[in-house]
């Protein structure tokens, strides 16, 4: 909806921009300022001007390597869990009841992970998994199967992708079931009279009126992954070696662990470019396909 | 191709109807002809979508059987009983041209292609779609999209039934006219069976040869638009069909006399076998009540003259009670003392709401 | 108060949504906005509301202007196609809404809540939700909270399109007699003719974002100055066909001539769109048919039955012109009685010319406007 231009909003605006000022542009700029220097600790400041940059995109150096080999972890992480979320996040929305005391009872279960604390995942799963003394852990060895989670570079991947699709598949489920609910009954009643397999109402109906909510699911869940920390710095701190050593971790590490500031700085700064490229195209996408719907003068 | 025959049907949509109040749809009989084109018309809640869904097996009826040419369908699901659909809102797959929307049906039931692509182009030129075939289902407009609902169920030859549920709502005054009389062009041209539900009057009289009246979950009338309209067997069906209704006016019946508060009028035929104790009403359409100048025909009072542009509707009080009259080409009233002439052939007489049949008339 | 737009336009990205309107709504009027589906009647109510902004043109209340002024700062009230109330207040809680909102003493509450049910006979079902009523009845409550707060202006989108049809009836009957006992501008939104000539009051009709007349509703029924008029004010349909004058004659374009008579009397040779009613076209019998008279008073053509609509008292004949120079979307005459007609039929269109509306090439009204009446 448009409204009639009044100036008098921009001085309702006027704090948020103050603040965000303070808490956003401030340390960026610190930031951008720590990028092109080196320090040796004792606030004694170098100039290097683009010399950590060119560093870090240069797979051949220690940095690059090391930012080029998180970069691919937290990708091929990404890309994992959005292919087991988002199809498992269609097939329970699916399956989830449509009326009666049920619906209210699966959404409130459906919601409990959501609701859980990062770093009280991390430490659930962590004691769950233990070979020692966790349920999980302790029950595979067990039956027979190696695992260990601190020792084994498989089995660590394994615990935060299980660990992670069991915290987020909700938020994809309820996404899905909110656009499932939208879709008028008569299109189901149409679809019957014209025959349509189970897969073919999938195809023709529900997945089409689900796109916009896939979208949100996919951007959220992309986003959300890709900056992931708290949960496998809990449980696996990043190891066993670097075998879980995402960005983020890394750039803790770098940071606070070596106090590389000026890489740190730069690394962080190429992290946020990447985060807002994709962010971008996400939007362009999703903003492309809502106003197809407007030019015809849809609802939405 | 068939004939659809409801045997005692009734639904109750609780599961232990306990008396009459709780069935949605009380027992109803009913033959639909092969080929007939017929309305189902009532208000909202009357039942009659109801009863579409179980005939396109949606709704499973509580009691009664539901014949196919005198195949019991009562549990068969909708997939198995070839019919086919116009919902209110237009669906269409929105992803697929119009030539996909056509095809889905026919290649869903593994039709060979060479004649899913006749059918197509068959039924699109029928309906005047053949120009967007490739087109897009989702860009076209409401009244396209409904043809194109229609015309995923004419593709199928096995097609027995087409039912339409308020088709038209979505539809533009100007287009319901080309919709309508292509739909009736096809009801002729196709021989099918087809079942129209809305709570319109003009398009269940225009559409259907036998128009079903329902009112509060059962049958009141059956009947050609023209039996309904100037034979209503109920007062809710004179009211229901005509616009405005029928004007019906609380009565004393002497003789071949009837008596409004004590205002005299001329029936056709004598009614003496009414019920003691009935409540006795008039019938009089507004189209055979004439408005007259004062002093001739019936006193009555004009509260309102509408102007409709090819008729003039008076809006009249008879003894303190609201009626509707046609307003004759060339009168005008002065004031609001006018008389009223009645057809006295067109005049019925109701006992609680029933018509009742005369004796000795012309 | 008087509501006027001045050279009113918006376009949304460039796309022209309302195109120089220019209109001057007096006070206690009901004026009906007439026109298809995206013809632009929302989006100019809108504007009225203040709900947009115009891309060009003022809107004058009682002569101030207040085209930037939000909507909350002027006296508006709003009804939709759906039925919109509070669907955990009661009916009465509903139309007290906006007053309670304005903080007016209780006692003007009761005493307004109770005079908005009266008019609109909710009387009986106060203390219901308004999901436990009727869609009439929940449609009466939406418009008695609009008129409760004594708004200026009173914007009603399509009210009455989700009704039933004798909902819809009943309604409309009582709604012009609800206007005229408020003192509002009244602005009334429908796409079907018929609804606008029971409501009377004033018509504009809308075309593609373009007004192209406004007046009295009857007044513009009959006399509408030009073909898109004549066709947005018409149902069924209008019937347009193609002429011709010269020398005294005019010809249709499917071949019959008659001498210059009716509109036709005192306008210029050339080409012309002749616009017929559907009560206003005769059917004979094609058997009857021979050569065209010679000096017949009335036009006559040939056509065949495409389909008999019987609405009960009365006959919707749809046909199909021979020849050339008739609308693709062929004629439809109303014809009184019930006629039954085998489809293909051959049958005589017949009209007179003291009853067609004539435009000129460009399509504006030409000739002698006549009283078509009735």
């Amino acid at each position: 909806m448009e409204k009639p231009i009044n100036n008098r909003a921009w001085l309702l605006v006027a704090p948020v921009f103050l603040i965000v000022a303070f808490s956003a542009i401030l340390p960026i700029m610190t930031v951008v300022n720590y990028s092109v220097q080196d320090t040796f600790g004792n606030n004694q400041f170098f100039w290097n001007g683009l010399g950590w940059f060119q560093e870090l995109l240069d797979p051949s150096t220690e940095l690059g390597g090391r930012f080029f080999a998180a970069l691919w972890r937290n990708l091929a992480f990404s890309a994992i869990i959005l292919a087991i979320e988002v199809p498992l996040g269609i097939l329970v929305a699916l399956s989830m009841p449509r009326e009666g005391w049920k619906v209210a009872a699966t959404l409130v279960v459906m919601a409990l992970p959501l609701l859980i604390p990062w770093n009280v995942v991390g430490t659930i799963w962590q004691v769950f998994a233990r070979a020692d003394i966790g349920l999980l852990g302790y029950g595979l060895n067990w039956l027979g199967i190696d695992y260990n989670y601190t020792g084994d570079t498989l089995s660590a991947w394994i615990t935060i992708v299980v660990m992670d699709v069991w915290h987020w598949t909700s938020l994809v489920a309820l996404l899905c079931y909110a656009g499932l609910k939208s879709i008028p009954d008569a299109y189901y009643q149409a679809a019957r009279i014209d025959g349509a397999s189970r897969w073919a109402i999938f195809t023709t109906i529900q997945l089409p009126k689900m796109k916009r909510v896939l979208l949100i699911a996919v951007l959220l869940r992309f986003m959300d992954s890709f900056m992931i920390y708290t949960e496998p710095f809990v449980l696996t701190g990043g190891g066993p070696g670097n075998a879980t050593t995402f960005l983020s971790i890394d750039l803790v590490k770098l940071a606070l662990g070596q106090f590389d500031l000026g890489k740190a700085a730069a690394m962080s700064l190429v992290y946020n470019l990447i985060v807002l490229a994709v962010c971008w195209v996400f939007y362009t996408v999703m903003t492309n396909t809502g106003s197809e719907r407007a030019d015809r003068g849809e609802p939405a | 191709m068939a004939s659809i025959t409801l045997d005692h049907l009734a639904h109750a949509y609780r599961p232990d109807p306990r008396g009459p109040q709780d069935y949605q749809l009380k027992e109803i009989n009913h033959v639909w002809r092969q080929g007939g084109a017929y309305a189902l018309l009532g208000p909202s809640g009357c039942g009659k979508t109801t009863l579409l869904n179980i005939i396109s097996g949606l709704v499973t009826p509580t009691t009664g059987r539901i014949l196919f040419d005198g195949r019991d369908v009562t549990h068969l699901p909708t997939e198995a009983r070839n019919i086919a659909q116009v919902f209110q809102f237009p669906v269409v797959y929105d992803t697929m041209t119009v030539r996909e929307n056509l095809a889905f049906p026919l290649k869903n039931r593994h039709v060979p292609r060479a004649d899913i692509v006749r059918r197509v182009e068959e039924i699109a030129s029928r309906l005047d779609l053949s120009a967007v075939l490739d087109r897009k289902a989702q860009n076209l407009t409401a009244d396209a999209k409904q043809k194109i609902s229609l015309g995923r169920g004419l593709v199928r030859a096995d097609v027995a039934a087409i039912l339409f549920d308020e088709p038209l709502t979505v539809i533009d005054p100007h287009l319901k006219w080309q919709l309508r009389s292509s739909l009736k062009e096809l009801h002729r041209a196709l021989d099918l069976t087809m079942i129209y539900v809305t709570h319109d009057q003009t398009e269940a009289l225009t559409f259907a040869d036998t128009v079903v009246v329902m009112h509060d979950g059962s049958v009141v009338q059956t009947g050609s638009p023209e039996e309904l309209f100037l034979r209503p067997a109920h007062t809710f069906v004179g009211h229901f069909i005509g616009s405005p209704g029928m004007n019906v006016l609380p009565a004393e019946v002497r003789g071949r006399t009837a008596y409004i508060e004590g205002i005299a009028i001329a029936l056709p035929c004598a009614y003496p076998a009414l019920p003691a104790g009935a409540r006795i009403e008039l019938g009089v359409r507004p189209e055979f009540a004439q408005l007259a100048r004062a002093g001739s025909g019936l006193p009555v009072k004009v509260r309102r003259i509408d102007d409709l542009g090819r008729t003039r509707i008076a809006r009249i009080e008879i003894a303190g009670h609201a009626a509707a009259a046609t307003v004759p080409e060339g009168l005008s009233i002065e004031g609001d003392a006018a008389g009223l002439k009645l057809d006295p052939a067109q005049i019925h007489i109701y006992a609680d709401g029933a018509l009742v049949a005369g004796e000795g008339g012309v | 108060m008087t509501l006027e737009l001045e050279k009113v336009s918006r376009a949304v990205h460039g796309v022209p949504h309302i195109s120089d309107v220019s209109l001057r709504l007096e006070r206690g009027s009901l004026n009906v906005l007439l026109g298809a589906t995206l013809s632009g009647k929302t989006s100019l109510m809108r504007l009225m509301a203040g709900l947009d902004a115009p891309t060009s043109g003022r809107v004058l209340a009682d002569g101030r202007d207040v085209t930037g002024l939000s909507v909350k700062k002027r006296s508006v009230a709003m009804v939709y196609q759906q039925f919109i109330n509070y669907p955990a207040l009661s009916v009465y809680e509903n139309i007290a809404s906006p007053l309670r909102v304005a903080g007016l003493p209780r006692a003007e509450i009761e005493a307004r809540v109770v005079e908005a049910a009266r008019l609109l006979k909710l009387e009986p079902y106060l203390q219901r939700r308004p999901l436990e009523m009727s869609g009439g009845q929940q449609q009466r409550c939406a418009i008695a909270r609009a008129l409760v707060k004594r708004a200026d202006l009173v914007l009603l989108d399509e009210p009455l399109a989700n009704l039933d049809y004798k909902l819809r009836e009943e309604l409309r009957e009582e709604l012009p007699r609800i206007f005229a006992s408020t003192g509002a501008v009244f602005v009334y939104a429908t796409t079907e003719p018929t609804e606008a000539l029971l409501l009377g009051g004033n018509t504009a009709t809308l075309r593609e974002g373009a007004l192209t007349q406004f007046g009295p509703t009857a007044g513009v029924y009959r006399h509408p100055h030009d073909l898109a008029t004549a066709r947005v004010f018409s149902d069924p349909p209008l019937n347009v066909l193609r002429a011709t004058k010269a020398a005294g004659r005019v010809r249709l374009a499917s071949g019959d001539a008659i001498a210059a008579a009716g509109a036709f009397a005192d306008v210029p040779d050339g080409a012309y769109t002749i616009g017929v009613r559907a009560h206003h076209l005769r059917v004979e019998d094609g058997a009857a048919y021979e050569a065209p008279p010679a000096d017949g008073a009335a036009f006559r053509l040939r056509a065949s039955v495409s389909v008999a609509e019987i609405t009960g008292s009365e006959t919707f004949l749809h046909m199909v012109a021979a020849g050339e120079g008739v609308d693709a979307a062929g004629l439809i005459a109303l014809l009184p009685g019930i006629r039954t007609y085998e489809p293909g039929a051959a049958v005589d269109v017949v009209f007179d010319p003291g009853h067609i509306l004539l435009f000129d090439a460009t399509g504006a009204r030409a000739g002698r406007v006549l009283d078509v009446a009735a």
